[in-house]
């Protein structure tokens, strides 16, 4: 590498944006592995239609659940890999040994795990919404609090995968775990559809959201911080 | 520093094997006696509601059952974190003790409160903010238990399910009012008023005493289970070995 000839910069902020692009390089070298969730993503929601009426006048009524059931389950999907491979590669241990505050790295890692695997199902939204009977005036919501959903959920799902660590039988587990506590998530967002379907304003459960989300990228770092810690010992 | 004695020795295995020991009898017998008490008052001396008749007195179980649920998460969320940063493995047992004794209340105030709605709403389940929030609290009960039971190395499994706990009573208000602020949206007035009717004090005074009686059994639970967390994980050690040859208790 000659990128040790340059003056490498050093510093906390250095270390988390260079954990983010390696994250997102390495993500973009597998595109078929980024797109799986978001493959998913339009096989669920098909799967309502089909189970339920192809009535677009019954299936504007569901569609915001559909929306938030669909993303939650496939953002799931992507989680259970997010410190797997880094635990066996001895990354994990580069990161605690670095010296470099572990919570900042693992706050990278969330942003760019929600670059890879949330920002697409955002953009895969209005197509999803299309065939759902969701109005093009409610796409622009539907975005912004998918796009702050999963946000939170990848937060929260970095906790989550953290601490399943060197379990058994992880992913059965990590849903369990991070399912409940995503509830919130899906109450407002579902809401804040539900509202732009309707045509109403959207602050109140978008503002929630923002906080939730706020609050839960300044918690969790430390909680997957932790937990990736005792995973180590 | 004589004040935190107390603290220091409660990080110690044999002591608080003790002490517990010799509290259980305690906290049984008491909640033995509220409970019987309680049952009584409740159930044969008050008298019948003027609306519900009869069906209102499984609230002398339902009701303590929703407050020992809550009150164990609390437990299990400060023995957490106190084990996990004085690194006092005691704290660590109280938590595995008490997440299966909260999670057994939480379903008994599920189980109790969709027997009780049968009749009085017709439902066996009302999607009721009360109702949803503590079946939350119940699937962290089970996601607790079982990140406890997905680590085979003792010392992952306590220092895991502790942060998970932390995370959990971070979330639980949260969670509250969100399912509150959800339900206010779907349906006009909850079925259960948040203000109940004042009750007359041969309703009150029983459902006081098993209150009393939970909690005083709740303490008993964990001191039997705490002493039976501290026998399997210090099965090794030669305090408890030369506790078992010399017979005593």
């Amino acid at each position: 590498m000659n990128a040790g000839e340059r003056a490498v910069p050093t510093g906390m902020l250095a270390a988390g944006a260079a954990t983010f692009r390696r994250d997102v390089v390495l993500a973009f070298r597998r595109p078929g592995q980024m797109l799986q969730p978001v493959v998913f993503f339009l096989i669920v929601t098909t799967l309502f239609p089909l189970s339920l009426s192809p009535q677009l006048s019954q299936l504007r009524d569901i569609s915001p659940g559909i929306l938030w059931v669909g993303a939650l389950l496939s953002s799931l999907l992507a989680l259970e890999s997010l410190f797997r491979a880094d635990l066996e590669d001895g990354t994990l241990e580069q990161w605690v040994i670095s010296g470099q505050p572990l919570a900042v790295q693992v706050l990278a890692r969330i942003l760019a795990h929600w670059t890879v695997s949330g920002l697409p199902l955002v953009a895969a939204a209005p197509l999803v919404g299309a065939s759902l009977a969701v109005p093009a005036s409610a796409f622009g919501t539907t975005m912004l609090v998918l796009g702050l959903g999963t946000l939170c959920l990848s937060g929260l799902g970095a906790a989550g995968a953290a601490l399943t660590l060197g379990s058994r039988r992880a992913s059965v587990l990590l849903s369990l775990l991070v399912l409940p506590l995503a509830m919130p998530i899906l109450i407002f967002g579902a809401r804040g559809v539900d509202l732009a379907i309707l045509g109403e304003p959207t602050r109140g459960p978008v503002l929630l959201l923002s906080a939730l989300t706020i609050l839960t990228l300044s918690l969790t770092p430390w909680a997957a911080a932790s937990a990736v810690r005792i995973s180590l010992e | 520093m004589a004040t935190w004695t107390w603290f220091h020795k409660l990080g110690s295995p044999p002591h608080v094997y003790r002490i517990a020991g010799r509290f259980a009898p305690w906290f049984g017998w008491g909640a033995l006696l509220c409970i019987v008490y309680g049952l009584f008052g409740g159930l044969v001396l008050a008298p019948p509601d003027y609306q519900q008749k009869d069906a209102f007195r499984i609230i002398y179980v339902h009701a303590p059952a929703a407050w020992l649920s809550l009150s164990c998460y609390t437990t299990m969320a400060v023995a957490a974190f106190v084990g996990l940063v004085w690194r006092m493995k005691i704290a660590h047992a109280a938590a595995a003790a008490i997440a299966p004794v909260g999670a057994s209340f939480a379903f008994v105030c599920l189980a109790t409160g969709s027997l009780w709605g049968r009749p009085m709403w017709g439902t066996w389940w009302e999607w009721d903010a009360r109702l949803t929030s503590q079946l939350i609290l119940l699937f962290l009960y089970l996601g607790y238990m079982a990140l406890r039971s997905a680590h085979d190395d003792l010392q992952r499994a306590d220092r895991s399910s502790a942060v998970l706990a932390i995370v959990g009573v971070v979330n639980v208000p949260i969670i509250h009012y969100s399912v509150y602020w959800w339900n206010s949206l779907h349906q006009g007035a909850t079925v259960m008023k948040a203000d109940r009717p004042s009750m007359p004090s041969e309703m009150l005074v029983p459902l006081l005493v098993m209150f009393l009686g939970f909690t005083l059994f709740q303490l008993w639970v964990l001191c039997t289970r705490l002493r039976a967390e501290i026998l399997e994980r210090e099965r090794n050690a030669r305090w408890l070995q030369e506790q078992i040859r010399d017979g005593a208790r």
